[in-house]
């Protein structure tokens, strides 16, 4: 079978299973709409969470990222996963015990306030679109890349299918489709992965294959990996490059902000009991480190299989017209870009830039790729084809990130069905995280402003209605800003993470922890904490993002401490608890009935016959 | 046996404060901050640094929500306050 064929099979097949899940999981009460009727198994609950958590960057950005970054990108790895155990021991089973529908409600009740609400309204709302945009643009590019057809009409499809599932089914419907979706993508993920592991080491599982000798007697792999690339210029695979500061506090943002996301709480909502969210953060955690522990180990191997392929066993480099063809095949998405800066029609890759900034490729008059004497792409902006410092030659490829996980299957010369399974798996991590969102966009909206603080006597059947609309009106929002994604969605997922860390987290732990915490520490912490770490990101990456409008050049020898603003969201956090702390104590304890509710949270005993009202 | 909810919420804290302080160790201290020292100790053809950075503490972390799962369900029928 062609592969396009296989990829309709897959994509397709899917699709209409998750649109039959939809038809199955409808809901029909408020509770099936926001917490899926507090009834979900917690190992199910944990494999939802997985899902709904690991988006397209995790699956198609991160195996890239780690295998350009080496050691540095260990911060992601221990960032988005040590969230988890925050996330497990200081709020999940207290706010679960809690019993309510979103997290603006908690924040509203335990401050006592509506102004408190409304802030973690907008938190949430301004962190969720922002992450949204990301899975939207995230699914037209698979559709774009794998089916062929044009990065709007891919969008739609998904704003389609998401549609059908969330509207209909509510947080019951997405449970049950992510389910199904993680699935998808763990299979797509590991099957490559294991594949790779076995051809390059000799070892089927990809964990152990990190650190084994290579099939082929030249050493250990990373051994292999750090040698092949310092002689090539690069900086080894295993050492550290950042500052040690910059790499703590790092981890640090990117933990609190997962364990304040508020996509992600919710989820912890869903279970039946105080102990069920306990143990659900801990399978959550499974399922999830099956994907983060195996991605180290498919980012060093197509790292260096990317280089041995392409600089041959001579390391002189291969010549174009000998490449494998998922070379050009990729060059065809313009992912992949070869100048032949020495003119010797044989592809060298090493430390430099091959291009000024990324390829721009030149065309025909139809609009055509032109291609060149050996039947590249040709790019119009080369260059100067120096050899960087260090390197025995100068670098001719342009090679994107994302092509280590996308084009996997094909430099280990995998059959189609796994290139379509890819496929299918890239859109499962963007759809499932893109519901998850939407949902928590739409509670916000439904659940907290609209029953919350403008019309409280609406009656369920209209709350219901209401929080489809509001879905209706996310995924709307959400397709037209994936179609045209503001200039800066690269730069947003740090600013969703210092959101979630600065002010969700701390706000929500204190409410737990610290019983004599008020409305007015609450707020001015949230306040002081999301405006300092908003301030610092704005300051060296322009305000709002637009270019041009930063204060001070975004370059380590200006950063306040040699801070980065990417990891500013520990410092905001630590602002926020601090302020929070000294206005309380300055200001009234608050009232009786708050510190028995603080005392009632803290114990399972008594835990909700669910109530959302 | 049941005692009163302070000392429950007592025990709870000093159940957490052991787990973080293990959650830091393994990430911050062994994955970041030592990481040259403890890659000096190689297992297999991987630095223990760099391995606690890339797949150890990911391993803990599972370890320590499961132990902290157990140890408070045992807490609240210790101290009488489980569900049911």
């Amino acid at each position: 079978m062609e592969l396009q064929t296989w990829i309709y099979l897959f994509v397709g097949g899917t699709f209409a299973l998750y649109i039959g899940i939809a038809v199955w999981a409808r809901a029909s009460t408020t509770g099936d709409f926001y917490v899926a009727g507090k009834g979900v198994h917690p190992v199910a609950n944990g494999m939802a969470t997985a899902a709904d958590w690991m988006s397209a960057a995790s699956f198609i950005s991160m195996a890239g990222l780690i295998a350009f970054k080496g050691y540095d990108a260990s911060v992601y790895l221990m960032g988005w996963t040590g969230g988890y155990v925050l996330l497990a021991m200081l709020l999940a089973p207290y706010l679960r015990k809690f019993g309510k529908f979103t997290v603006p409600e908690f924040i509203g009740e335990r401050y006592y306030s509506q102004t408190a609400r409304v802030v973690a309204v907008i938190c949430l709302i301004v962190a969720s679109i922002t992450y949204v945009i990301g899975q939207m643009k995230g699914v037209g590019v698979a559709f774009g890349r794998f089916l062929e057809v044009d990065f709007e009409i891919g969008v739609l499809v998904g704003m389609s299918i998401v549609f059908i599932y969330a509207v209909l089914g509510g947080m019951k419907g997405i449970t049950y489709t992510q389910i199904a979706q993680y699935c998808v993508l763990i299979f797509a993920y590991t099957i490559p992965a294991i594949f790779i592991s076995l051809t390059l080491t000799g070892n089927p599982v990809p964990q152990l294959g990190l650190g084994s000798e290579l099939a082929d007697g030249s050493g250990y792999l990373l051994a292999k990996l750090d040698t092949v690339l310092t002689d090539l210029g690069f900086q080894a695979y295993t050492v550290q490059k950042g500052t040690t500061l910059n790499m703590v506090l790092l981890t640090l943002s990117l933990m609190i902000g997962t364990a304040g996301l508020p996509h992600v709480i919710i989820r912890f909502f869903t279970v039946p009991k105080v102990r069920d969210a306990r143990a659900s953060a801990g399978w959550a955690l499974v399922f999830i480190a099956i994907l983060y522990t195996t991605a180290p180990a498919v980012g060093s191997m197509a790292r260096l299989n990317l280089i041995t392929t392409v600089n041959g066993p001579d390391a002189q480099g291969t010549a174009y017209t000998e490449l494998p063809t998922w070379f050009k095949r990729w060059e065809q998405t313009g992912l992949l870009a070869w100048y032949d800066h020495n003119g010797d029609g044989r592809v060298q890759h090493a430390a430099g830039n091959a291009f000024k900034g990324k390829p721009k490729f030149a065309s025909v008059e139809d609009g055509s790729p032109l291609h060149g004497s050996h039947g590249e792409r040709v790019v119009t902006n080369p260059g100067d084809g120096k050899p960087a410092e260090g390197a025995p030659f100068a670098n001719e490829i342009y090679v994107d990130r994302d092509i280590m996980v996308l084009a996997n299957p094909e430099i280990a010369d995998l059959p189609f069905w796994v290139i379509a399974l890819v496929a299918a798996g890239g859109l499962a991590a963007a759809l499932s995280t893109a519901a998850g969102l939407l949902l928590a966009i739409s509670s916000a909206i439904s659940h907290d402003l609209l029953k919350g603080i403008f019309k409280p006597d609406i009656s369920e059947k209209n709350e219901l209605m209401a929080g489809r609309i509001a879905m209706t009106g996310a995924i709307l929002v959400a397709g037209y800003l994936g179609m045209n994604p503001p200039g800066f969605a690269a730069q947003v997922v740090a600013l969703a993470f210092g959101l979630a860390a600065s002010s969700i987290f701390p706000a929500l732990m204190m409410g737990i922890f610290y019983k004599k915490m008020n409305n007015t520490g609450a707020v001015w912490g949230m306040l002081t904490g999301l405006g300092a770490t908003l301030i610092y990101i704005f300051v060296y990456k322009g305000w709002l993002f637009i270019p041009g409008t930063n204060n001070l050049p975004n370059t380590p020898d200006n950063w306040f401490m040699g801070i980065q603003p990417e990891s500013f969201g520990a410092v905001g956090a630590l602002i926020n608890f601090v302020v929070a702390i000294i206005v309380s104590k300055l200001t009234a304890a608050p009232p009786e009935h708050i510190q028995h509710l603080v005392e009632d949270i803290r114990v399972p005993k008594g835990a909700a016959a669910a109530t959302g009202h | 046996m049941s005692g009163s909810p302070q000392d429950y919420w007592k025990a709870n804290i000093r159940l957490v404060s052991i787990l973080l302080v293990i959650w830091f160790v393994v990430s911050y201290l062994f994955g970041i901050i030592l990481v040259d020292l403890l890659n000096e100790i190689r297992i297999a053809g991987v630095g223990l640094g760099f391995w606690f950075a890339q797949q150890g503490s990911i391993f803990t972390f599972l370890i320590l929500i499961f132990v902290y799962a157990k140890k408070m369900n045992d807490l609240d029928r210790k101290f009488n306050v489980h569900e049911d």
